[in-house]
């Protein structure tokens, strides 16, 4: 037996998983059209490749991914692009965003693919591949995971494969694992190859007995490959908590994993990881449990862009639903519609209705008796947060470790004052970093106020000093000019005309051999002069 | 409902303090057997002053009356107050008290949640140091009564200040037995001949330690279910143990023996019904220990070099005044920040 660690707190919400989980993952038919969004991960936009009126294949290109943190978006199916615009996604903010919508032909036509083998592809190629063939994290974090594979300046040493899946309701890793465990393992092998990592351990909760059945199996022939079952405990799939479990290892808010030679990824993002490598598959489906006020809890294959209507339809959405939310009951987010379509951070879509989630009751004051602490994993003091967030108090709310926070929603869940917790901490950070924002802003304008200052100040030297050695070479001019009254006048009468013009002087036209020489010598001076006044305002 | 979390574990704070009232009924029981059926009448007069109190306040604050009445909060306040004073007092004393806690005390610094001092032991306070005299008018345990005022009588006494003829306060109160110790030892008498006396029991006096097994059972009732953790009781508790017992040690004619100390006096029902008010003591584990170790000490030091028979309540208070310091001193590390802070 491995020994297991221990994370603080956690809670036992009811897991209501069986119900989606008596029949295999189904496939439903082609949806009347899909919607597919161009910012689906973390990192920047997809550039959109096509336009309205485009017919494009199963599996093309449709969004490349920016420089630096950004992922592919590809045509779930086949069919014709008939509007790139605006539409409501499915994200915690409710806002539109840019969207291709595609009418499925029915075809399924794919684009050419070829096939690999994983063991001997370069790994620059493996990374090339993920990142044009959109893999994300599938866990909800949506991370492109060819930033994940590059690794850091230390040594990854444990692989971590979540298969936990701690929030109720969700089931479809549960699912995955049962149907597809040798692919998850072939994308465990992957990682393991292009990190360099000594051992992958692949954490399922101890309430999944035959995935975690299904998944030793699959890797009993890889020494390197261990499944164990965790203690059922909510938010023991949180990357964090399950790292934790495994390996004893705690990743610090702001710490990088890596930095602690332990990286993870979820089982289904593994999934995807061999089917995009060996397969050239990029990701166009994922497996989404339908489940709460349906006729029919199922997981289904669904193709990214599905409309959430039509999803739910499948499973049999009842009447009485009120709303939906995206994905599980403890840290999902209610869809600002049901018209919005599925993406690659949807995991399960819970039909929502008063008898399932009865309102809350009104909050009542804290009474500080840190329940709330008891639960919190990341082992913060919520109600003192909540004290902070509530008389907007953020520096005090960040030196009691705001940013610690996971938003896990343990806290909100055992308060017996019923006070929406999680909700203060999301308000005190995006309040904060608005004034972060702010502040940025602030710096920004002043300093571009103060170089603006400096240019000028700098400009105005500039003239002086021009200005001084013009009065140089003229005083020069004239104590190297004894010739005559009369030559002396004209070149007063030239310096005056040419101060007032503000011109170089250029009567030099009968001083002798000896003068000009000298003029020639103090014009080159000048002429320096300028040019390093010039070479300093280039700097 | 739009933000997560949509689910929520069944309790409230309603429940929470309902339990800790259930959780007093051994004490109430033992008082019941021991002293007589007087006890049910201060503990009603108390939970209706409370509650009318409470619906008052909350209307002249504009609050909403239902939900907060419906917390239960002001009721159990009642009861404590109730359990802490003598039942055999005046109506207008435990009148007193309540309104004092729940205006003064709860109310006017914000309600439930906001108050910094446990409104019981303010109650208490106020009262003690206003009515010394009505505050040492303990009942005498059933089987040391020599006269019987009865029920009727204890009524007419406590609505009407009448006592019957050829009966005096005296026949049917006594003093408690710390109170007792302390005279007896100012007059030079030793332990062993002061606990001789008849109101001493096994553990201190007779009657009384039962209640406080009462408030013992009650307690470890409210820790088995989770409503309490051990750390305040058991900090409390132990800390008074052992200063008890260091100064038994030392000498045992002058100091009394630890288990005296925990049975006696408000020990008990402090350790795991007053100092446990959430509010009024801090959150982190730590600073529990430390709250309840000071109150502890506190309550010795009161008890045996300080002017009042009994410290439990001025211990509380003065120790519910450095929480937000203890609380900002015992700040827990976080998950994953352990080893960097040295």
């Amino acid at each position: 037996m491995t020994q297991l660690y221990h994370f603080h707190g956690g809670v036992h919400p009811p897991t209501h998983k069986n119900q989606s989980t008596r029949s295999p993952i189904a496939t439903p038919p082609l949806p009347s059209k899909l919607v597919i969004p161009f910012h689906q991960h973390v990192g920047s936009m997809a550039k959109p490749l096509v336009q309205a009126g485009d017919y494009v294949f199963k599996g093309q290109l449709i969004g490349m991914p920016e420089d630096g943190l950004s992922s592919a978006i590809h045509a779930s199916t086949s069919g014709t692009i008939t509007e790139i615009g605006m539409q409501v996604v499915a994200h915690a903010s409710g806002l539109p965003d840019l969207c291709a919508t595609l009418i499925p032909d029915g075809n399924e036509a794919w684009i050419e693919r070829e096939r690999h083998n994983p063991i001997t592809l370069p790994i620059d190629e493996i990374r090339h591949i993920l990142r044009l063939a959109g893999i994300v994290g599938l866990g909800g974090a949506v991370f492109p995971s060819d930033a994940k594979l590059r690794g850091g300046k230390h040594h990854v040493r444990t692989i971590v494969l979540n298969g936990a899946e701690c929030e109720p309701y969700i089931t479809c890793d549960d699912m995955l694992m049962r149907q597809r465990a040798r692919d998850i393992v072939r994308g465990g092998d992957i990682i393991r190859r292009v990190l360099g990592a000594d051992e992958v351990l692949i954490g399922i909760e101890d309430n999944k007995p035959q995935a975690i059945a299904m998944m030793q199996e699959a890797c009993v022939d890889r020494s390197s490959m261990r499944v164990i079952a965790v203690p059922t405990l909510y938010p023991g799939g949180g990357a964090k908590q399950l790292i934790r479990v495994l390996t004893g290892i705690e990743v610090a808010a702001g710490v990088r994993s890596t930095d602690k030679g332990v990286q993870c990824f979820n089982v289904a993002t593994a999934y995807s990881i061999y089917r995009a490598v060996a397969f050239s598959e990029p990701l166009l489906s994922r497996i989404v449990t339908v489940t709460g006020n349906v006729q029919k809890p199922q997981n289904f294959e669904v193709l990214i862009g599905t409309p959430v209507d039509e999803l739910v339809a499948w499973a049999g959405g009842k009447p009485d639903t009120t709303h939906h939310i995206m994905g599980g009951p403890m840290m999902g987010v209610a869809l600002p519609n049901d018209q919005v379509s599925v993406v690659k951070a949807c995991n399960c879509i819970i039909a929502a209705s008063d008898a399932l989630f009865p309102p809350a009751p009104p909050a009542m004051p804290c009474i500080r008796c840190t329940r709330c602490a008891e639960v919190c994993p990341q082992e913060l003091q919520p109600q003192d947060l909540y004290w902070f967030a509530k008389s907007k108090n953020f520096g005090k709310a960040q030196e009691f470790h705001l940013f610690d926070c996971i938003e896990c929603g343990a806290c909100s869940y055992v308060c017996p004052s019923h006070i929406p917790l999680v909700q203060y901490y999301r308000f005190a950070k995006s309040e904060i970093w608005a004034r972060d924002n702010d502040k940025k802003a602030a710096d920004q304008a002043r300093e571009r106020h103060e170089f603006r200052e400096y240019r000028i100040e700098r400009e105005k030297q500039e003239k002086a000093d021009k200005l001084a050695a013009k009065e140089k070479a003229a005083l020069a001019a004239k104590q190297a000019a004894p010739v005559s009254d009369d030559a002396q006048q004209k070149i007063q009468a030239a310096m005056a005309l040419a101060k007032q013009q503000a011109i170089t002087p250029k009567n030099v036209s009968d001083l002798t051999p000896q003068q000009q020489a000298e003029i020639a010598d103090i014009e080159a001076r000048r002429a320096n002069s300028q040019a390093r006044a010039q070479s300093d305002a280039g700097t | 409902m739009f933000y997560s979390p949509f689910i929520r574990k069944p309790i409230s704070v309603s429940q929470i303090m309902l339990r800790v009232m259930l959780a007093l009924i051994p004490a109430i029981g033992a008082y019941l057997y021991y002293f007589g059926p007087i006890i049910l009448v201060s503990l009603t007069l108390a939970s209706i002053t409370a509650v009318a109190t409470e619906a008052a306040m909350l209307k002249l604050r504009k609050r909403p009356v239902a939900p907060f009445l419906q917390d239960n909060s002001a009721l159990l306040t009642a009861w404590l107050i109730a359990l802490s004073i003598p039942a055999l007092a005046p109506w207008w004393l435990v009148v007193v008290g309540t309104v004092f806690a729940i205006v003064i005390a709860k109310q006017l610094y914000g309600g439930l949640g906001n108050n910094p001092f446990n409104p019981a032991m303010i109650a208490y306070a106020v009262l003690i140091i206003s009515f010394p005299t009505h505050m040492t008018h303990w009942l005498t345990p059933a089987m040391l009564v020599h006269a019987d005022l009865g029920f009727a009588g204890q009524l007419a006494y406590m609505f009407g200040d009448v006592l019957p003829q050829n009966m005096t306060l005296d026949a049917v109160t006594m003093a408690t037995p710390l109170d007792t110790l302390k005279t007896q030892l100012h007059l030079g008498t030793a332990i062993s001949s002061i606990f001789g006396q008849p109101i001493f029991g096994a553990l201190a006096g007779h009657g009384s330690e039962m209640v406080a097994v009462g408030f013992l059972v009650g307690g470890v009732y409210l820790w088995a279910t989770s409503i309490i953790s051990w750390h305040l009781p058991v900090a409390y508790l132990g800390t008074l143990f052992m200063i008890a017992s260091i100064f038994n040690a030392i000498d045992p004619a002058h100091y009394a023996p630890p288990l005296f100390h925990l049975f006696s006096g408000a020990a008990m029902m402090g350790a795991f019904f007053i100092l446990t008010d959430p509010v009024t003591s801090p959150t982190t584990h730590k600073g529990k220990l430390i709250f309840a170790a000071g109150a502890a000490f506190l309550t010795y030091v009161i008890r045996v070099f300080g002017g009042f028979p009994d410290g439990m309540a001025f211990a509380t208070l003065l120790m519910n005044i450095c929480v937000p310091l203890i609380d900002l001193y015992t700040q827990p590390k976080v998950f994953g920040k352990k080893e960097q802070a040295r």
